[in-house]
């Protein structure tokens, strides 16, 4: 443990700023754009922190997808701003609130500082159990095999939000297309950067799941680069979203999850519990699963993002 | 002090922060974002466990670090759907407010007119 350099210490504090910032700001719109640079910055500590697979992740979805998400939603909210902004509640309350957030920051920090030393740690478990999956990324190897039963309902909970998502829409619409109808300029920088990048997104996003089984990257990192790109060809206009009454479309949403439950109730028969892989085949079971939670990925945050059907087929 | 206690400290006045804004704002958009800043300062500081659990020539212990990216992409998806039901409300009342108080029902829906 080595001591915090300067370089260290000046980006908690720059991070610490731009969350004050995110919740102290007026508008909306500049707090969203506060939380998407925090987002980013994040994604340094994590660096910082040795945890790159992480840092991938909270780049992808703080800086990345979590930004379109609430600049979208801030944009359609902005006539709202004012008339809900005048009912900030009383003084006590904000007072109230204060010192709450205060013991609990507190009590956090307390509890950081009194960290057993040494710290308990699971890694030479991980370490010595690496050889069983022939995968070279721990994190990995704890996603997708010793934790996986937590990978597998992971991705229960976004198909949940999915079907969340849709069910809001109303009832005529049901199975319509999600969201507004995209127009941009055919000849604008948007539909520009549409065309040129995706084909440069999509192999960036396969080669991050690809080499995510030895090194930082995995099948969440390239789902969402993979699902940044389908975002930009819809929001250019150059492709609708599509219906979500289309069963090829549901066939993907269910692939990954689907997949992952039938090897784990095949472990029952060909290793000795549920999720558990036979050494021989472990390897190849656990791409395999990766390659359709991928894609399955992509296609979820893609249509988390795109939101509600709004319109009928057709519109 | 080490740079994993400095980010420790920092995550643990983020989850402070993220905790006022969720109390002390009343528009739903922004507690859904400090709901999200509390989130992530809790995923810091435990970030720091796993940092300080490095061993076996690993740079932290990779099962927190597994469990934060889990809890990253659920925080993720709760927080879409919770953007889609205020978009919904939106839609459906012409405002965006937690007030029960406020007259409902003043806008107009385009999609059920």
């Amino acid at each position: 443990m080595t001591v915090a350099s300067a370089l260290e210490m000046a980006l908690a504090a720059v991070v610490l700023g731009v969350a004050t910032w995110t919740i102290a700001a007026r508008e909306t719109f500049a707090a969203v754009v506060g939380f998407v640079t925090y987002g980013l910055l994040l994604a340094l500590i994590w660096v910082r922190l040795d945890a790159v697979d992480v840092a991938l992740v909270e780049a992808a979805i703080g800086g990345g997808l979590g930004g379109v998400l609430l600049l979208g939603a801030a944009a359609r909210l902005r006539v709202t701003e004012t008339p809900t902004a005048t009912e900030r509640p009383s003084a006590t309350v904000r007072v109230g609130a204060a010192l709450l957030s205060a013991a609990v920051a507190a009590a956090l920090a307390t509890g950081v500082i009194l960290l057993p030393d040494p710290a308990p740690t699971l890694a030479p478990a991980a370490a010595a159990n690496a050889t069983a999956t022939g995968l070279g990324n721990p994190v990995t190897n704890v996603l997708m095999a010793f934790r996986a039963m937590d990978t597998m309902l992971e991705k229960v909970v976004l198909l949940l939000a999915l079907v969340g998502v849709w069910s809001l829409a109303p009832d005529r619409l049901w199975g319509g297309h999600p969201g507004p109808r995209h127009r941009a300029d055919p000849l604008g920088t948007l539909a520009f950067l549409a065309r040129l990048l995706p084909p440069v997104g999509i192999v960036v996003g396969i080669y991050v799941f690809w080499t995510g089984k030895d090194h930082p990257g995995g099948a969440f990192q390239g789902g969402t680069i993979l699902a940044a790109m389908w975002l930009l060809v819809m929001m250019a206009g150059i492709a609708d979203a599509p219906q979500v009454s289309s069963r090829r479309l549901r066939i993907v949403l269910i692939a990954g999850p689907g997949i992952f439950l039938a090897v784990g109730l095949a472990g029952f028969a060909i290793g000795s519990a549920f999720l558990a892989y036979p050494v021989a085949y472990a390897k190849p079971l656990i791409l395999g699963i990766e390659v359709a939670m991928t894609l399955t990925i992509a296609a979820t945050l893609g249509l988390l993002l795109a939101g509600a059907p709004e319109r009928s087929a057709g519109q | 002090m080490s740079a994993a206690i400095v980010f420790g400290l920092c995550g643990a006045a983020v989850a402070g922060l993220g905790l006022y804004g969720l109390i002390a704002d009343p528009r739903p958009l922004r507690k859904i974002v400090a709901f999200n800043l509390l989130g992530s300062g809790v995923f810091m500081v435990f970030g720091v466990v796993a940092r300080r659990g490095a061993a076996s020539g690993f740079g932290g212990d990779p099962v927190p670090q597994a469990l934060v990216i889990t809890g990253v992409v659920v925080a993720f998806s709760a927080t879409a759907l919770a953007v889609a039901l205020l978009l919904r409300l939106f839609q459906v009342t012409g405002s965006a407010t937690l007030n029960t108080e406020a007259p409902a029902g003043t806008g107009t829906d385009p999609a059920d007119a």
